[in-house]
C-alpha cells in the first residue's frame, strides 16, 4: 500500500510565552480596575489617573515602539492581546481607548513615518506616557478624508495652518498631536488622494482652541471640537513626506480599525461573562434563566461569532505586522466585531432584564460603550461599503 | 545585598471547584489555573525592592517540573537577575522536609545576604519549608515577615502575630524570612520586563547536580506521607435567638465578631 505523505501547513494558534506573560499582567491589571473604578469615572466624568499611570508602569504605551527608543519593539498584534484583555477582564472600552490615542495615533505613527529626529522626540516620552491625540475627522468631511479643509500653507520654513476639526478625544490631555492637513486643495491635486500632509504638533498651543463635546458614553474622557487660527508650524514636523499624507495615514486607521475591533470584541465578552453569571443564579420561575433558551442562545451566539471576528482581527493584525496590505481584514474583522460585540452586549442586557437599565450592573455603560464602534472609527455601513468596493469589486455604492 | 527568594508554581484554588483525583491523594489537575503562589509573590517583591535599595542579585529558585517556568519568568520579569528550576522525577511527592533538603542543596554553595520565602503555599499551607531550610544552613530565621529593615549588617523585622500584635526583632545576617501578604504592593509585570526575561536563561539542576541520593528525596526521603486528601463534610448549624429587637442585635454583633466576620 502507499503511504499517504501529509503536509501540515504553518498554522500556529498557540500564544508565545511572552505573549501569555502580557495577557497575564492586562488581566492582573484590569482585575485592580474593574467595572466598579469605571463606574465611578464615568459617572463623575474624571480621568483615571491611577490606571494610566498603571499601564504606564506596566510598559503597555510602549508595546509597538522599538527598543532602541524605550519600547518593547512587538506588533500590533500584541497590542490586541493586551487591549482585548484589559477590556473583557474588566476595564470595558477604557482598556482600549487610552492605548488607541497614545500608543496607535502616536506611537505607532511616529514609529512607522517618524524620521530619526522625531522617533527621538517623541517616541522614549509616549513609551513614558506622553499623550497624544490625532485630529482628522472635520465637520465638513466626515469619513470622506480626502474633502478636509484644514489647510497648511508654506511660509518660509514655516507652514501656516488653518482649519477646524471634531470628536477629536484626548486633546485636553494630549502633549502631542497628529494633524492631518491638506497642503493641495483637493480641487488642485494630481489625484484626489494626494495633496494631504501629517504634522506632528505640540500641545497645549494657544493657536489651538478646543471645546468639549457632551457624549453618550466614555466619560471618562474627552471629545472635542477644534479650532486651528494660524497656527505657525516648523517644517521639520511633517511626518513622512508631504503630499503623500493619505498613503501613510493608512498605516495608523487600519491599526484604529483592529484596535477598536478588539474592544467591540472584549466588551462582548465581558458583557457575557456578567449575562452567563447571572443567568446561572437568578431564578425567577421555577429554574435559573440561564436554562431558558430564549437567554441561552442568543449568548451562545454571540460568544461563536466575536470568537470568529477575534480571528479574522488576529489575520488583520498579522498582516499589517508583517508589512503587508491589512485593510480588507481590518474592515472585515470591524464589521464582524461590531456585529458580534453589539448583539453580546444587547442581549446581556437582556438577560439582565429592568436590572439591564441600572447603572450598578454595568450592562448600560457596556451598551454605551459600545455604540460607539458601530459609529467610529469608520460607521457600520462605510465598512461595509468598502468590503462592496474593495473586496468584492462592485461599483462604489456612496 | 544577594538575596535567594525560594518561590512555588501553585494552582489557583481560592476560586476554582476542586474535584479529588482518582489517587485520593491530590486534586484533579486539569483546568486549573496555574500562577506564582501569593505569598511568594510579595517575597519576591520584597527582594527586588532591597536589590533597588542597596543594590546586589535576586535569584529566585524553584522545586518543581517544567511548568513552573512560567512563574520563574515572572519572576526574571519583574527582576529577579537568575533563575533556578530544580528538577527530577525522583522529587515526586517530596513533603516540606525533602523540599527543604532539595533547596538546601542547590543553596549551601551560593553566596546569600537573606533567604526569603513566602510563609505559605496557597496549595499545601504548610507553612514549614522555611523554617527547615533556614535549619538545614543552620542560618536564624523569622516567620510570618510584614517589615524588613537592616542596620549594622542586621535585619530588623517585624512579625504578625496573632490579634493584631506585632513584634520586633533584631536578626543576625545571613538569615531567612519567610514574608506575609501585604508587606509591599507587588509590582505588574512590566512588558520590558518580559522581554528581558525571555533573554534570560533558567537553568535547570536535577538529583546528581545537587549530590543527593534517590532515597533522600521524594516519598523515600520525606517524613510525611499523605493518607486521603477530602472535601470535609458539610454540617449546618441554626440557632434561634430570643429577646427584644436590640438583645437580638447585639447578639448577632457577639456571634459575628467571634467568628471573625466584623
Amino acid at each position: 500500500m502507499k503511504s499517504e505523505t501529509r503536509v501540515v501547513a504553518d498554522m500556529n494558534f498557540e500564544l508565545t510565552p511572552e505573549q501569555k506573560m502580557i495577557v497575564e499582567t492586562a488581566a492582573e491589571i484590569a482585575r485592580d480596575y474593574g467595572p466598579e473604578y469605571w463606574r465611578e469615572k464615568d459617572r463623575k466624568h474624571e480621568f483615571p489617573e491611577d490606571f494610566w499611570r498603571s499601564l504606564i508602569e506596566a510598559g503597555f504605551p510602549g508595546i509597538v515602539i522599538p527598543e532602541k527608543y524605550g519600547g518593547s519593539g512587538m506588533g500590533m498584534f500584541e497590542m490586541l492581546l493586551a487591549m482585548e484583555t484589559l477590556v473583557s477582564e474588566g476595564c470595558g472600552l477604557a482598556g482600549e481607548w487610552f492605548l488607541c490615542l497614545s500608543a496607535v495615533f502616536g506611537g505607532l505613527s511616529i514609529t512607522k513615518h517618524g524620521n530619526e529626529a522625531q522617533k527621538e522626540k517623541y517616541l522614549p516620552k509616549i513609551a513614558k506616557g506622553m499623550e497624544f491625540c490625532l485630529a482628522l475627522t472635520e465637520p465638513d468631511a466626515g469619513t470622506n478624508t480626502l474633502n478636509i479643509k484644514t489647510m497648511a500653507v508654506k511660509d518660509g520654513d514655516e507652514y501656516v495652518i488653518n482649519g477646524q476639526k471634531i470628536f477629536i478625544s484626548g486633546a485636553d490631555r494630549a502633549k502631542g498631536m497628529l494633524l492631518v492637513t491638506r497642503t493641495t486643495p483637493v480641487d488642485k491635486a494630481p489625484k484626489r488622494t494626494l495633496g494631504l500632509t501629517l504634522f506632528l504638533v505640540d500641545l497645549p498651543n494657544p493657536a489651538i482652541e478646543i471645546i468639549p463635546i457632551e457624549k453618550h458614553g466614555i466619560n471618562y474622557s474627552k471629545t472635542f471640537e477644534v479650532y486651528i487660527s494660524d497656527l505657525r508650524v516648523p517644517q521639520e514636523n511633517v511626518l513622512g513626506e508631504p503630499e503623500k499624507g493619505w498613503y501613510l495615514l493608512l498605516d495608523t486607521l487600519n491599526p484604529e480599525r483592529m484596535s477598536f475591533s478588539a474592544a467591540a470584541c472584549g466588551l462582548g465578552l465581558l458583557a457575557i461573562k456578567k449575562a452567563v453569571e447571572y443567568a446561572k443564579e437568578r431564578r425567577v420561575f421555577d429554574a435559573p434563566i440561564g436554562a431558558h433558551q430564549a437567554i441561552q442562545f442568543p449568548l451562545a451566539e454571540a460568544k461563536a461569532k466575536i470568537e470568529a471576528a477575534r480571528l479574522l482581527n488576529y489575520k488583520a493584525a498579522w498582516l499589517y505586522d508583517r508589512g503587508q496590505e491589512c485593510g480588507a481584514e481590518a474592515n472585515m474583522a470591524k464589521v464582524a466585531a461590531v456585529d458580534a460585540g453589539i448583539q453580546a452586549v444587547y442581549h446581556a442586557m437582556q438577560t439582565f432584564g429592568g436590572y439591564g437599565y441600572a447603572v450598578e450592573y454595568d450592562v448600560e455603560r457596556w451598551w454605551r460603550e459600545i455604540n460607539l464602534i458601530r459609529l467610529a472609527p469608520v460607521t457600520h455601513q462605510m465598512a461595509l461599503a468598502y468590503i462592496g468596493q474593495h473586496v468584492l469589486g462592485l461599483p462604489k455604492s456612496y | 545585598m544577594d538575596i535567594i527568594v525560594c518561590v512555588k508554581h501553585v494552582p489557583e484554588t481560592a476560586e476554582a471547584e476542586l474535584k479529588i483525583d482518582a489517587t485520593g491523594k491530590g486534586i484533579e489537575k486539569s483546568g486549573l489555573v496555574f500562577d506564582i503562589n501569593e505569598w511568594d509573590d510579595y517575597a519576591l517583591e520584597e527582594a527586588v525592592r532591597i536589590k533597588e535599595k542597596f543594590g546586589g542579585t535576586v535569584t529566585a529558585i524553584t522545586v518543581g517540573s517544567e511548568d513552573s517556568d512560567s512563574t520563574l519568568r515572572k519572576c526574571l520579569a519583574r527582576g529577579a537577575d537568575k533563575a533556578i528550576r530544580l528538577t527530577d522525577p525522583k522529587f515526586a511527592g517530596s513533603d516540606a522536609y525533602a523540599t527543604a533538603k532539595i533547596l538546601y542543596n542547590a543553596i549551601k554553595n551560593m553566596r546569600f545576604d537573606i533567604i526569603l520565602t513566602g510563609a505559605q503555599a496557597g496549595d499545601d499551607g504548610s507553612a514549614v519549608v522555611g523554617p527547615v531550610l533556614a535549619e538545614f544552613l543552620k542560618i536564624p530565621h523569622a516567620t510570618m515577615v510584614k517589615k524588613i529593615e537592616f542596620a549594622d549588617g542586621k535585619a530588623i523585622v517585624n512579625r504578625e502575630l496573632e490579634g493584631g500584635l506585632e513584634e520586633r526583632l533584631e536578626v543576625k545576617l545571613p538569615a531567612l524570612f519567610t514574608i506575609q501578604t501585604g508587606i509591599n504592593e507587588p509590582r505588574y509585570v512590566s512588558i520590558m520586563g518580559i522581554r528581558k526575561a525571555m533573554q534570560k536563561e533558567i537553568k535547570v539542576m536535577g538529583l546528581a547536580d545537587i549530590g543527593l541520593g534517590e532515597n533522600e528525596v521524594g516519598e523515600a526521603g520525606s517524613w510525611l506521607t499523605i493518607e486521603r486528601l477530602y472535601v470535609p463534610p458539610v454540617e449546618k448549624q441554626a440557632e434561634f435567638l430570643t429577646g427584644s429587637p436590640d438583645e437580638i442585635a447585639s447578639k448577632i454583633v457577639e456571634i459575628l465578631k467571634s467568628k471573625g466576620l466584623i
